[in-house]
């Protein structure tokens, strides 16, 4: 296979390339089978007469995908995509809306107000670019490095905040760590933490889809290099082509998994190099190009809805915060190496910068929505810390879909006990029916 | 997630400020973290033997996830510390075949949470291929890391293993709860001829325990299979392995010094094989039986402990029926609160002794 790069999708390019390849097996004036190629069952291929082996280095690195550069200029003006005004502003609000936030929660868990945190810094645009290029009926399966995703999609910061406080407006019942937030109503499956296990479902739920007629939508399945070393992304990855799903499998490479670099990772191109070996359609963007993102996760969505086949992904960006709020990847890692990604290879700043050459926005207005953004969370934090706990019945609740007999018992006597005896309990705290 | 909570520390200053009161006894052994403890016994087992490697997530530079491999990596390097891609289904089974053709590989799960992905190799690989090879190829391989609850870490975080392992043939598995206990069974479980599993704690990876010189020394190995009084007693026999000897032996204070019981301890440190002999004794003596543990209740240790004594002489022994403090049989909830009486405490066990030494169990309370 010789691999066909392109901006968008595989356009034969490198013709030059299939033909160094080719020739390189062959001696040019031998005729084999009478010039047919194979027809194994497992391999339809030319015969060729030289034996040689093929590395990392017989093809071209699979090139990424960029419509802006770092001063958010449009380098193609073709590939700009038609956003509208309004859009692109909130695109960007809900990328400096997600940083505060990030700043914000990542404060409280150190001041203990919170016990676990995980910032999304420099890839806001992945986030936000994916989620505006998908419809929002379409599921979203998340590790767990893409709030921003949430958000765009309509899930407030309070509705975030209360999941990390776990207190009873706390869509998630309060049974979860922070950051591993979920919304039916949205269409984003919970986040569950052992790695890569959204990735078959993902695709399981794609062949739901599928099976529903004149199905329009997609499941986007988002993971991390990392996971994707899991046996279970070869899986999904397999399942994906030899199914035909629906689903957008995005990588967001940022380089690291906790301690280890994508080096120690992976060898060979990356993530990307993985679709096209197993018939899936992949393309490689500069994930800190909000446009770039924006543009491949719609021309997937269209394939994908569009021909029931699924796509993939792999947007390269870096991880500037710490794995967690229980890492401290200065262990690991300089300074040093982080900074240009805070600065020219920020997704924020480039989109800003794209919007104000746009003359969408100016130094005055992010000041006044930066300030704003945080005393959002401020305010949301200091509301989340007041509100009450769960209902204590909760803690009973969804273990099995019929509560059990016994459990049923346990929940009378407990309601019985408490009317008893309610002087004796801190009920005040808690919601109640 | 990468699970290296702060509560540790906060436990760690408790039991250090506790532990110095209670071991005037072992004024002359040298409190030793259960993590330094197990980072010894790894230590000297590589030194003695080049056969002996580690393989993980994070092992290496970052010193494992929870510092248990600390400095191995500046001392032996690349060959025989081993970072891995996360994948453990993957790294579990390059231990097992490296143990087929003759290394003795140390497989570290970041926890035995995540260990769930790899547990074909540890089931149908590990634990079988010694007989289904007419014992041409042992297995000399150790699976180990934290396993059982942490702090707030929920559902999916918070997992005691012992049961699900223990249920093979062909396995050890052994959990270790102080640091003698800790160094001596994972050298035990390094040199071993078969597979061993070694569930250790995250919570009593920083607690400090006194160890004597012939603890310390590159010598000290335990046996697999052997429990240990941990606290003798003649009212009530007390089962239970590593994180829940905490527990049971907090609640002994209490029974002691509240109701004049005295619970006899038993750490079994070796859950597969079960060392019953010492259970069997001990009831002879106290004729009154409690196991605690962790995990959940069903097809427990407990329960396994249970069935034994009814079918065995030790049955006659009981002057009533036994009874097990378990984890609740819900997935751990993420709120403190409901996380700590989601674990067994020491008033449960205090109230599961009085119970079962007044014949209190009722039919509605045993359920
Ligand atoms: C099965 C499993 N193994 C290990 C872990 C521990 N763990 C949590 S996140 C993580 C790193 C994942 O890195 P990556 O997929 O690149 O995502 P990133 O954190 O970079 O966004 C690890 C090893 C886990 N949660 N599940
Ligand atoms: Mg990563």
């Amino acid at each position: 296979m010789a691999l066909k790069t392109s901006a968008g999708f595989l356009r034969l390019k490198h013709l030059k390339q299939v033909v160094r390849l080719l020739s390189a097996h062959t001696r040019p004036e031998t005729v084999i089978n009478g010039g047919k190629p194979a027809e194994f069952p497992g391999a339809k291929a030319p015969y060729v007469t030289q034996m040689k082996f093929l590395n990392e280095t017989s093809y071209d690195p699979i090139p990424i995908y960029r419509v802006m550069e770092n001063n958010g200029e449009i380098i193609d003006s073709r590939e700009e995509p038609n956003i509208e005004n309004e859009t692109l502003i909130n695109m960007y609000n809900t990328m400096v809306q997600l940083n505060n936030m990030d700043k914000i929660l990542y404060e409280s868990q150190r001041q203990g107000r919170i016990s676990f945190y995980m910032t999304n810094y420099c890839e806001e645009g992945i986030h936000v670019g994916s989620a505006a290029a998908l419809s929002p009926r379409d599921l979203v399966f998340a590790q767990y490095r893409e709030v921003g995703v949430f958000l765009y999609r309509g899930v407030t910061v309070t509705e975030l905040v209360n999941q990390c406080y776990g207190n009873h407006e706390d869509p998630g019942k309060g049974r979860q760590m922070p950051v591993h937030y979920g919304s039916k109503q949205f269409n984003l499956v919970t986040i569950s933490s052992p790695l890569a296990t959204q990735m078959p479902q993902a695709v399981g739920a794609a062949y739901a889809f599928k099976r529903v007629p004149n199905n329009d939508r997609c499941v986007i399945c988002f993971f991390g290099e990392g996971a994707a070393s899991e046996g279970d992304a070869h899986a999904a990855f397999n399942f994906a082509a030899t199914l035909d799903c629906p689903v957008i499998m995005f990588c967001r490479n940022n380089g690291y998994a906790i301690s280890t670099p994508a080096i120690e990772q992976y060898r060979g191109d990356g993530i990307a190099a993985r679709g096209p070996s197993l018939g899936i359609q992949t393309v490689r963007v500069d994930g800190t190009d909000l446009l770039a993102v924006y543009n491949a996760v719609s021309r997937a969505r269209e394939y994908a809805v569009t021909n029931n086949k699924p796509v993939l992904i792999e947007a390269m960006s870096y991880r500037v915060g710490h794995h967690s709020t229980s890492d401290d990847s200065s262990a690991y890692r300089s300074l040093e190496e982080i900074k240009k990604w805070n600065t020219d290879e920020s997704p924020v700043q480039k989109f800003k910068l794209y919007l104000e050459h746009k003359g969408l926005w100016d130094v005055e207005s992010d000041k006044t929505w930066n300030k704003e953004a945080r005393n959002i969370v401020i305010k949301t934090m200091q509301e989340a810390e007041k509100k009450k706990l769960p209902n204590w019945k909760e803690m009973l609740e969804d273990v099995y879909y019929d509560m059990p007999p016994r459990i049923q018992k346990q929940m009378q006597q407990m309601e019985e006990h408490l009317k008893k005896y309610p002087e004796h309990y801190p009920l005040d705290q808690y919601q109640s029916d | 997630m990468a699970l290296k909570s702060s509560p540790v520390l906060f436990g760690w200053l408790t039991r250090l400020s506790r532990r110095n009161f209670s071991t005037s006894k072992a004024l002359a052994a040298k409190p030793v973290a259960v993590r330094d403890a197990l980072n010894q016994a790894i230590d000297e087992e590589m030194e003695k033997d080049e056969k002996v490697f580690i393989m993980g997530e994070e092992v290496a530079l970052y010193d494992g996830a929870y510092k248990v491999t600390r400095g191995l990596w500046k001392k032996y390097g690349d060959k025989r510390v081993i970072d891995t891609p996360i994948t453990e289904a993957g790294f579990a089974g390059i231990a097992v075949g490296a143990a087929f053709a003759g290394l003795k590989p140390i497989c570290e799960f970041m926890t035995f949470n995540f260990s769930m992905q790899a547990i074909d190799h540890v089931i149908n690989s590990a634990a079988k291929t010694f007989y289904m090879s007419a014992g041409k190829v042992p297995v000399p391989v150790v699976f180990r890391g934290p396993n059982g609850a942490a702090a707030g870490v929920a559902a999916q975080h918070s997992q005691c293993f012992a049961a699900w392992y223990s249920h093979c043939p062909g396995l050890k598995v052994l959990m270790p709860y102080s640091s003698e206990d800790a160094k001596g069974l994972m050298k035990a479980a390094i040199r071993d001829p078969d597979p061993v599993v070694v569930l250790e704690n995250e919570m009593l990876y920083g607690v400090p325990f006194p160890m004597s010189d012939e603890a310390l020394s590159p010598d000290f190995v335990l046996p697999i299979g052997k429990a240990k009084i941990e606290r003798p007693g003649d009212h009530i026999t007390v089962v239970c392995a590593g994180k829940a000897i905490d527990t049971a032996l907090e609640a002994a204070t209490t029974l002691a010094g509240n109701h004049g019981i005295e619970c006899e301890i038993i750490n079994l440190r070796s859950i597969r094989p079960l060392d019953f002999q010492a259970i069997a004794r001990s009831i002879s003596k106290t004729h009154h039986l409690i196991t605690v543990e962790q995990g959940w209740p069903q097809s427990g240790i407990g329960a396994e402990i249970c069935a034994r004594v009814m079918e065995s002489s030790a049955f006659f022994e009981l002057d009533a029926p036994a009874w097990r403090v378990t984890g609740a049989d819900v997935p751990m909830p993420y709120a403190t609160t409901l996380e700590a009486h989601a674990l067994p405490r020491a008033q449960d066990v205090v109230a599961a002794a009085t119970a079962v030494l007044g014949n209190k169990i009722s039919a509605a309370s045993s359920q």
